[in-house]
């Protein structure tokens, strides 16, 4: 933990300049403002477009160096820690956890919400949390039932259905 | 006397059945648009708007559509409370303090307290807002108008001071998270000058910026949901929580024990609500803060307090009646959704405006009436529907997670309708628990991105009008004390961390 505390410090720490750098960023189509020009009080214009989130991002530099310091002094808990940063069962977790969100995700592009749903929801109570088929699969065509007719027929909010779009149709004619 | 008069005779006409049930239905819809992650009263007034139209056609008069639209805004203020609580997922922003407390306290098997003292500590804020709003409505318009750009700040400046007491004793890793929640409220196109900040690598999806909430959704809907699966370990135990009327009728008792948290947050909240352009949200997210800076026992705040509930869950419907007031005498929205019912009175040929209580007042004293009569039925049928919400803990961790994770995914999309903003949801909910299990607290950053939007034009606006003079935020009258006052917030943490410095070093040499 106390590894992972300092690694985060100074990631955090590239990020906040990144963050600087972008503020200071003129926009493309005028070529008469140089970088950082726009993080100052402009006469008679007031602060300029990066003025603010530059000056942030310096104080988020300056809180990961006192990170940095607290870490060096052992005055903050991670800094002390003696435990892993995350241990097998949190590293497989995550892995299985977010491997299927991100599956979840990359699955609405081709079978849609109403799809991807119905596939998470199985894997994650057959594989992950091991109920029976019978239980998965009522919970699994459930869901996306109820969702079916609470954003697409009650809120009017059309979810993105990607191939699958051809068997609601019929539905679409019903309910819409 | 004269008030009281046109009160009584505006509650028997909201009292009338076709307004009665109109009320009745508005509750029931925004209960449950409120208490869906993603929805809040603004999709559900502006969905429902034009159905209002059939309802005045049917009436004859613009009062009964508009106490049906503000029935749903109250109804959702209450419904944003249940998800915070039960899922752990905040329904709106202005649940988001509610999910401090809510969520830890249900964890620890007392979702029957939280509920409760959500729903009774909303119902004594929207009374408090009404009784307030029903006295001094012309008065505190005209103190509203007094508030302009430096006052603004100067109060936003305040409410950043409370978070810093929200993060914890890790004062660089709270004002770290407060920085990075206002620097991500500044992606995409700035509404000074048009020109685009912070695009990252290019991506048209951040043209638009980061909306709120992706950021909410992502941190309490996946980062913490991860953290939880990883802290319990699919541990059911985790949600355990007693069902019966027994257990309901205890913590309606108990509800005397939230009073701090209830007065402050009905107080502040409907002060914060009648600024224009502040609203709900930052009414509750203040009352949270100065709940737990004046409390006894602040440790206890983020742990299951109870006045960590009480305190937003009045303020933000406190906050929903005061924002009632600028609209209805100024004209003026005090939030997205009264937005919308300005809309809505301008599109029944209403003019809201000082005159509207003299030449309308057969519409405006029944739609307060309105006010009195819905805050009753929201809680009659919040408290009765408790069962209902608490069902949803017991079911196993590993049904309600995926559930959770699903409801964000769609939560999202609806909300926004981008695949980008769904992407970019679940990359903030992985960097989240990270972040979590670094020790950062990820609610400042939250905070901080609703706030930042309202902050950061009201501080250039101020620095154009006094030439880049900041001095102008200490010798106004008004925004003078506050910006002291959010100082010297700002200041008491660091001194104590000076403080603990020395002494360390004190006892180091000794």
């Amino acid at each position: 933990m106390r590894k992972a505390e300092i690694v985060g410090a100074v990631l955090l720490g590239l990020l906040s300049i990144y963050f600087m750098w972008k503020s200071g960023e003129a926009p493309a189509w005028n070529t008469d403002i140089a970088r950082f020009d726009n993080i100052w009080l402009i006469k008679g214009e007031g602060p300029g477009s990066g003025f603010w989130p530059f000056w942030l991002s310096t104080v988020m530099l300056i809180c990961c160096i006192w990170i940095g310091i607290n870490w060096y002094q052992r005055t903050s808990p991670p800094s002390q820690s003696e435990e892993p940063f995350m241990d097998s069962y949190a590293k497989r977790m995550l892995y299985m956890v977010g491997g299927g969100l991100f599956g979840f995700l990359a699955s609405i592009h081709v079978i849609g919400f109403y799809g991807g749903m119905f596939v998470f929801m199985a894997y994650y109570l057959w594989f992950l949390g091991r109920h029976s088929i019978l239980k998965t699969l009522v919970i699994s065509s459930t869901v996306p039932i109820v969702c079916f007719f609470f954003f697409d027929v009650a809120m009017r909010i059309v979810l993105p259905k990607g191939y699958l779009e051809p068997l609601f149709i019929p539905l679409y004619d019903i309910f819409l | 006397m004269d008030v009281l008069h046109h009160l009584i005779d505006g509650i028997f006409i909201a009292l009338e059945p076709i307004n009665l049930g109109l009320a009745f239905l508005g509750v029931v819809v925004g209960l449950f648009v409120g208490a869906m992650p993603g929805l809040g009263s603004v999709n559900g007034v502006a969905i429902l708007l034009p159905f209002t139209f059939v309802i005045q056609s049917f009436t004859g008069t613009a009062t009964s559509p508009m106490i049906f639209l503000s029935a749903i805004y109250y109804g959702a203020m209450y419904g944003g409370a249940i998800s915070s609580i039960t899922l752990g997922i905040p329904g709106a922003s202005t649940a988001v303090a509610t999910t401090f407390d809510g969520r830890p306290m249900a964890l620890a098997g007392k979702a029957d307290l939280a509920l409760v003292t959500a729903a009774l500590a909303s119902f004594v804020g929207g009374t408090a807002s009404v009784i307030m709003f029903t006295l001094f409505a012309p008065p505190l318009a005209s103190i509203a108008l007094d508030f302009g750009d430096p006052e603004i700040f100067a109060l936003m400046l305040v409410a950043f001071a409370t978070f810093i007491g929200l993060g914890g004793d890790d004062i660089p890793k709270t004002i770290f998270s407060i920085c990075i929640g206002l620097v991500l409220a500044t992606v995409g196109f700035d509404i000074i000058t048009g020109e685009p900040r912070l695009i990252f690598f290019d991506m048209t999806g951040f043209t638009h910026g980061i909306r709120f909430l992706v950021l909410a959704i992502g941190v309490y809907g996946i980062g913490e949901m991860i953290w939880t699966i990883n802290a319990s370990r699919y541990d059911d135990n985790m949600t355990e929580v007693n069902l019966s009327i027994k257990g309901i009728w205890i913590a309606v008792k108990e509800f005397r024990t939230a009073w701090r948290g209830t007065a402050i947050g009905s107080a502040l909240g409907f002060f914060v609500g009648i600024l224009p352009a502040a609203g709900a949200t930052p009414g509750a997210l203040m009352s949270y803060g100065v709940a737990k800076l004046t409390s006894k026992d602040p440790s206890k705040f983020g742990k299951g307090a109870i006045d960590g509930i009480s305190a937003p869950e009045s303020a933000n419907n406190s906050a929903s009646t005061g924002a009632m007031l600028p609209m209805m005498t100024l004209g003026i929205p005090g939030s997205p959704t009264t937005a919308v019912l300005l809309a809505g009175m301008v599109i029944w040929g209403l003019q809201p405006g000082p005159l509207l209580f003299i030449n309308q007042p057969d519409f405006v004293w029944p739609l307060i009436g309105s006010f009195y009569i819905s805050n009753v039925i929201a809680v009659v049928v919040n408290i009765a529907c408790i069962p209902v919400f608490l069902w949803m803990l017991r079911m196993p961790f590993t049904i309600l997670a995926p559930l959770i994770f699903v409801l964000s995914l769609v939560g999202t999309f609806a909300a926004y309708q981008d695949m980008f903003d769904v992407w970019l949801m679940v990359i903030v909910g992985v960097g989240a628990f990270f972040l979590r299990v670094l020790d950062y607290p990820v609610a400042p950053a939250v905070l901080a991105i609703v706030l930042g939007p309202i902050a950061e034009p009201k501080l250039r606006q101020s620095l154009l009008f006094s030439d880049g003079d900041f001095s102008i935020f200490f010798t106004r009258p008004i925004a003078g004390p506050i910006t002291v006052i959010a100082i010297i917030l700002i200041l008491l943490p660091l001194l104590k961390v000076i403080r603990d410095f020395f002494a360390a070093r004190k006892s180091k040499a000794a």
